[in-house]
């Protein structure tokens, strides 16, 4: 029977020839994450169960990096509690704070998720790794807890929506346009239940960092997971940090999809949306005069070097608006130091931003530039929910990384061209 | 195991939330006792006292939607009630409702069908929803082996842990 790229995969990773939407399927996975939200719960449901090791001490990941380095009493505890379990069961991806990074950035980055892996995480944002042409979803901390024990999760096959671009993407627009675009098109349920499937020549237009943006918002149009096909962009990422071997999986032709849709795009040009849902979108050019009280780059969707790189760009030679705060994020050690060696640090810090060490921070109002009552902030992470980034009555705005960098000069929400 | 549900209906509409399922103001607890006595209590406050061991619920689209507390289920579970019917779920109940040990099934027709107090047999392994009270008999897709062991372990880490013990 023909398959969708997420059905193949799913149906490798059952021991089954295929398997259709709909079906309830045990899995094998390649590997397990948990963050210092959600794995203490996890961790004390394992110990409950009194089995002496997990499934496999290489496929666990434990990664602290939503309140780490350890914002209060309560986030060092939960962060101890992770080291001491991870040292007792031996396993050897645990990111302490000086190696670490954000999960999704990492897990990848450190080559730990290869092209056709089936990977579960207790973190929503676990389908970035589509980016890499492999299934990935966010689960609860029980299944976490069971998949380490058990190294299996139970997944329900999705429907799949096909997605197709074509066109090549005009200046300024980058992969956060695109999925924005999507989100604003059918809605913050409009994929529910489904996996995203990618398809059409506009791919080869989108370096694998914008997939990595395109696949982190999966969850923001309720799907289940957002996958990228294997190309020669994939190849060359994966072989340079793959740490185990991988096969290739493709989805085949006559594959039944629940829906298609078409993105142009050349037709797009930078999207924002408004307070206070990701599908909440406008164009650019129609945002009006928004004033902004804080600027932050970062985050598992647009944390990595390509979109400092972008920021930097727009920065150079210019200063952060009086009325402004600007803080950038690098995702993981490896960018923080790249972002260094090539001198953007530099470029943030004399045009007047914070440059922090690798954490979630802000972006789901945990720490590190939290909004007060009534501020505004454009944001280049994933979510502008109610309170996401402090105070019920602040407000985000989601943006591309040179939108939110020309902001940051502009003190209102513009883009690279009006400076 | 015994893959025979029966009870009578309690009948819902769409979008029942987990806030309706268990209000946010008991998760101070996670003993199930206590967490069903509050079950649907924002929704129909008779439920929880009048509910009889084996009763199904039966629902619209997106049942369980909202946050993604494990208590809902759980409190679903140890009000009596034996499964839930519903023309959908949203994705993490549907997770953590089958992790709880507590079987749901969606089967939009049946659910057409339904009246509040109808008598309902469900056979989990062959996939049939039998009306009693209404003399029809609906099929919706079974749930697979492993699942039907899940749900008669007690749930996921039950199940985790009988299976590590070979047993
Ligand atoms: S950066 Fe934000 S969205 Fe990504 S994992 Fe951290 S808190 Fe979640």
């Amino acid at each position: 029977m023909a398959m969708t790229l997420t059905e193949k995969i799913l149906a490798r990773h059952a021991g089954r020839t295929s398997v259709s939407p709909g079906e309830l399927i045990l899995a094998k996975v390649d590997l397990a994450l948990g963050n210092d939200v959600t794995s203490p719960i996890a961790i004390q449901a394992f110990r409950s169960l009194g089995v002496p090791e997990v499934f496999d001490r290489e496929r666990v990941a434990l990664v602290p990096d939503h309140f780490a380095p350890n914002k209060d009493i309560r986030s060092a505890e939960q962060v101890k509690m992770m080291r001491e379990f991870a040292r007792e069961y031996g396993i050897v991806n645990y990111f302490e704070v000086g190696r670490m990074g954000i999960e999704h950035v990492l897990l990848p980055d450190e080559g730990l998720v290869v092209p056709g892996d089936l990977v579960i995480g207790a973190d929503s944002h676990t389908c970035t790794y589509g980016a890499l042409c492999a299934f990935s979803t966010g689960v609860g901390s029980t299944d976490l807890a069971a998949a380490m024990v058990s190294g299996e999760v139970w997944l329900k096959v999705p429907d799949t929506l096909r997605i197709v671009l074509s066109g090549r993407p005009g200046k300024w627009v980058e992969g956060k346009d695109v999925i924005l675009h999507i989100i604003g098109e059918i809605g913050v349920d409009g994929a529910l239940y489904q996996a995203m499937e990618y398809a059409g020549d506009g791919i080869a237009h989108l370096p694998m960092a914008w997939r990595f943006t395109v696949s982190n918002m999966a969850i923001e149009a309720g799907a289940k997971n957002g996958i990228f096909p294997f190309d020669a962009a994939t190849k060359r990422y994966a072989d340079a940090r793959a740490k185990r071997r991988y096969e290739v999986v493709a989805a085949d032709p006559g594959a039944r999809y629940a829906g298609e849709l078409s993105v142009d795009l050349a037709a797009l040009e930078p999207v924002v949306a408004f307070p206070h849902l990701p599908g909440n979108t406008k164009p650019l050019s129609q945002v009006g005069n928004v004033p902004v009280d804080q600027v932050v780059v970062g985050s598992c969707t647009n944390g990595r070097i390509e979109d400092l790189r972008g920021a930097a760009e727009v920065l150079r030679g210019r200063k952060v608006h009086d009325g402004v705060r600007m803080i950038v994020f690098p995702a993981t050690q490896e960018i923080y130091l790249q972002a260094m060696r090539e001198g953007l640090m530099e470029v943030f810090v004399t045009a007047g931003a914070a440059f922090s060490t690798p954490t979630c921070g802000p972006c789901l109002g945990g720490h590190m530039g939290i909004l007060a009552k009534g501020e505004r902030a454009i944001a280049t992470t994933n979510r502008n929910f109610v309170g996401r980034m402090g105070h019920p009555e602040s407000e985000v705005y989601l943006a591309n990384p040179v939108v939110a960098a020309a902001s940051a000069v502009l003190g209102r929400i513009g883009g690279p061209d009006e400076l | 195991m015994n893959s025979e549900l029966r009870g009578k209906a309690w009948k819902y509409g769409d979008d029942v939330d987990t806030d309706v399922i268990i209000p946010a103001r008991y998760l101070n607890t996670s003993d199930p006792a206590e967490l069903a006595r509050h079950c649907m209590e924002d929704i129909d406050a008779s439920f929880a006292s009048k509910v009889s061991n084996g009763d199904i619920i039966v629902a619209g689209k997106n049942f369980g939607c909202g946050s993604s507390r494990e208590h809902a289920p759980i409190a679903i579970k140890a009000s009596g009630a034996s499964a839930v019917v519903a023309r959908s779920f949203a994705r993490i109940f549907y997770r953590n409702a089958f992790n709880m040990g507590l079987p749901i099934f969606e089967a939009p027709e049946a659910v057409d069908g339904i009246e509040a107090g109808d008598r309902l047999a469900v056979d989990m392994e062959k996939g049939i929803l039998r009306n009693e009270t209404k003399g029809r008999e609906y099929r919706f897709t079974p749930i697979p082996p492993f699942m039907q062991e899940l749900v008669a372990a007690g749930g996921l880490l039950n199940y985790i842990a009988i299976r590590k013990k070979g047993t």
